[in-house]
């Protein structure tokens, strides 16, 4: 019996002749913070969106707290606790938070038939799970729309949790955001991983995902390029890893020779 | 793990936030949709108190009168105005009307149905038409605007041919005989608190007829579907599961998905309250004339969205107001009466609810731009 809390073993992917992912491996304890990190195209999306059940893996097996399983749907995996809060974060601006806190899965009471949306109780849940993160909706009745970025990030994580996720998968939860917001938030998911959850965070910076992560996983064009505990890795290795590094470093080599040149 | 959730506890007392503004009672009312058709209701009713308070428009007969019209609006405008909060749009509910009318006029004129038979039979068929352009529009993903088109033709093609066929003309007259002692037909028929009337005419309160007997006989039927309506589904969209799914539906249709709400079902079944909502329309307009027309319902798709809007349904979806759709009727029923008693030609009715609807749609638009402002 492994300690882990949800492993993704040698998970590969394919579309058509598309080698979409290529065993790929990823271990996760509870109240561990595993950064996913990756260029545009490496592969991260079709990671996410295998890790929230919407495709089903080609090679490769998931194993939740010890038990094999496989995900048929968004909602076997949403069953087993693993969360995924993808980019768009499935908020509706115009509702209030509350109703957006609750929504799909509306307390209700009162006799069958005459069952009710419980609102004063939704409020109530809603203002206090978003206090516990310091987020104080004056009103939870007001819309979502008026809140910040990093607000709405943190009310859909924190609807998740709320709902019993014990994997929480984040997709770029910080990349609209700024540096303030951003902190807001990365803040957040530390709490919450020392909590007892596991949290994978999807993200292309390095900066966000550096101060906060336990170990990273580097992914390029499809493969993983390994996982890292966070002492054995520096800020610097792991931009450089990502194909993003090399560029950079190339870049500035250019750039240097652009100055020089204009200079003579 | 103790020392560090302590060092991330962020700050509690927010209260002094210095950017924090105090929101007023009247910002929070503002907020409401369903404001600015109250707020013309006001305006209509104080504007036709000065113009025609002394006209007889405001006297019993005359009150029932323009809330007989505006029921019949909003009858309409409320099933509209739940579908638009769900995204969606129905033109065929004009059409619909047309068509429930000479289905419950033929079975029961030409193939000697019980008159509540023919009644069912328009239901039924309203829920299929409803169900059709529903699954059709969650299917294909096509714009509702488009499909709803198309069966605005569609329906009233068909029955303008089937009523020919079947009678040999466009109208479909007869059926007041039969209302008399029809286990349903009364529900959509009857002149309720007609006491009240009665002792209101015997105390000399209201007009009287030569015969003694009052002016205004008794609350329409139209009013009381209306009123009845009009709770109800402002209840469902507060105070229900299913009034969140209306819009959680309409604001992002592909958030409600991911989080689990049944967005197709959901919207299927608006259809079907336009449809049926259309045919209750009809059944309550064909049992007072007594005849069907196949052209009845023309236009009123139209009217009904126009109330809608008026009522603060934003046209994206996601935002709106059943109440609100109501109160946008009784200003259009308002208006198309009571310009009857002023000097005013009726030919400008038209205008007035063009101008009011641009009004009410510039307002919306500002209003969701202060909704959904970040700060």
């Amino acid at each position: 019996m492994s300690d882990y809390l949800v492993q993704f073993n040698n998970i590969s992917k394919f579309f058509g002749k598309v080698i979409a992912l290529k065993d790929v491996t990823m271990k996760l304890k509870k109240g561990e913070i595993m950064c996913l990190l990756g260029d545009n195209g490496a592969g991260k999306s079709t990671l996410i969106k295998t890790l929230a059940g919407v495709h089903r893996p080609d090679e490769g097996e998931i194993i939740v707290e010890g038990k094999k399983t496989i995900f048929d749907s968004p909602k076997d995996a949403l069953d087993m606790g693993i969360a995924t809060v993808y980019q768009d974060l499935a908020l509706v601006s115009l509702m209030s938070v509350t109703r957006n806190f609750f929504m799909g899965r509306e307390p209700m009471k009162g006799p069958a038939f005459f069952k009710t949306f419980d609102i004063e109780k939704a409020n109530k849940i809603a203002a206090e799970r978003m206090g516990q993160i310091g987020i104080d909706v004056r009103d939870p009745s007001q819309a979502v729309g008026t809140m910040s970025g990093g607000e709405r990030q943190c009310l859909a994580i924190s609807r998740a949790i709320y709902f019993g996720a014990k994997v929480l998968v984040l997709d770029e939860p910080t990349s609209a955001l700024g540096v303030h917001q951003a902190s807001v938030v990365l803040k957040y998911i530390v709490k919450a991983a020392s909590q007892g959850l596991a949290v994978i965070l999807i993200t292309h910076n390095v900066h966000h995902a550096y101060p906060v992560g336990n170990s990273f996983t580097v992914l390029n064009r499809g493969k993983s390029l390994g996982t890292y505990e966070k002492k054995n890795i520096s800020r610097e290795k792991l931009l450089s890893m990502m194909a993003g590094g090399e560029e950079l470093n190339k870049l500035e080599v250019e750039l240097q020779e652009m100055n020089r040149s204009s200079a003579n | 793990m103790s020392t560090k959730s302590k060092s991330i506890e962020t700050k509690t007392d927010f209260n002094q936030d210095e950017r924090l503004k105090k929101v007023s009672k009247l910002r929070l009312l503002l907020n409401r949709p369903e404001l600015g058709a109250l707020g013309g209701a006001i305006l209509v009713f104080i504007f036709f108190g000065i113009v025609a308070g002394d006209t007889g428009m405001f006297s019993a007969y005359g009150v029932l009168n323009f809330l007989d019209v505006s029921a019949n609006l909003g009858i309409i405008a409320i099933a509209a105005a739940m579908l638009m909060i769900g995204g969606e749009f129905d033109l065929s509910i004009g059409s619909m009307i047309g068509f429930a009318g000479i289905c419950i006029a033929i079975p029961a004129i030409y193939w000697g149905w019980p008159l509540w038979m023919s009644i069912i039979f328009a239901f039924s068929m309203a829920v299929l038409v409803g169900y059709f352009n529903g699954i059709l529009v969650v299917r294909t993903g096509l714009p509702s605007f488009i499909v709803t088109l198309a069966m605005l033709f569609i329906l009233r093609g068909a029955t303008l041919a089937i009523t020919r066929l079947i009678t040999g003309r466009t109208q479909v007259p007869g059926l007041r005989v039969l209302i008399e002692d029809d286990p349903l037909a009364w529900i959509f028929a009857t002149d309720t608190f007609k006491w009240v009337f009665t002792w209101l005419g015997s105390m000399n309160l209201i007009a009287l007829r030569t015969d003694g007997t009052p002016l205004a006989t008794g609350i329409p039927p139209s009013v009381i579907w209306f009123i009845a309506l009009a709770i109800i589904t402002t209840w469902i969209l507060m105070k229900t599961r299913y009034g969140n799914w209306i819009f959680a539906s309409g604001g992002d249709k592909n958030g409600a998905n991911n989080v689990g709400v049944p967005v197709g079902r959901v919207k299927i079944s608006l259809f079907i309250g336009t449809a049926v909502a259309a045919t209750i329309f009809a059944t309550i307009q064909v049992l007072d004339a007594g005849s069907a027309d196949t052209m009845r319902g023309t236009l009123k798709e139209l009217e009904a969205i126009a109330a809608a809007v008026v009522g603060g349904c934003l046209l994206t979806g996601g935002y709106g107001s059943a109440i609100g759709a109501a109160f946008g009727a009784l200003i259009f029923g308002t208006v198309s009466m009571g310009i009857f008693y002023t000097d005013v030609d009726t030919d400008w009715f038209k205008v007035f609810l063009g101008a009011m609807m641009l009004i009410a749609v510039i307002f919306n638009n500002y209003i969701r731009r202060k909704v959904t402002e970040s700060k």
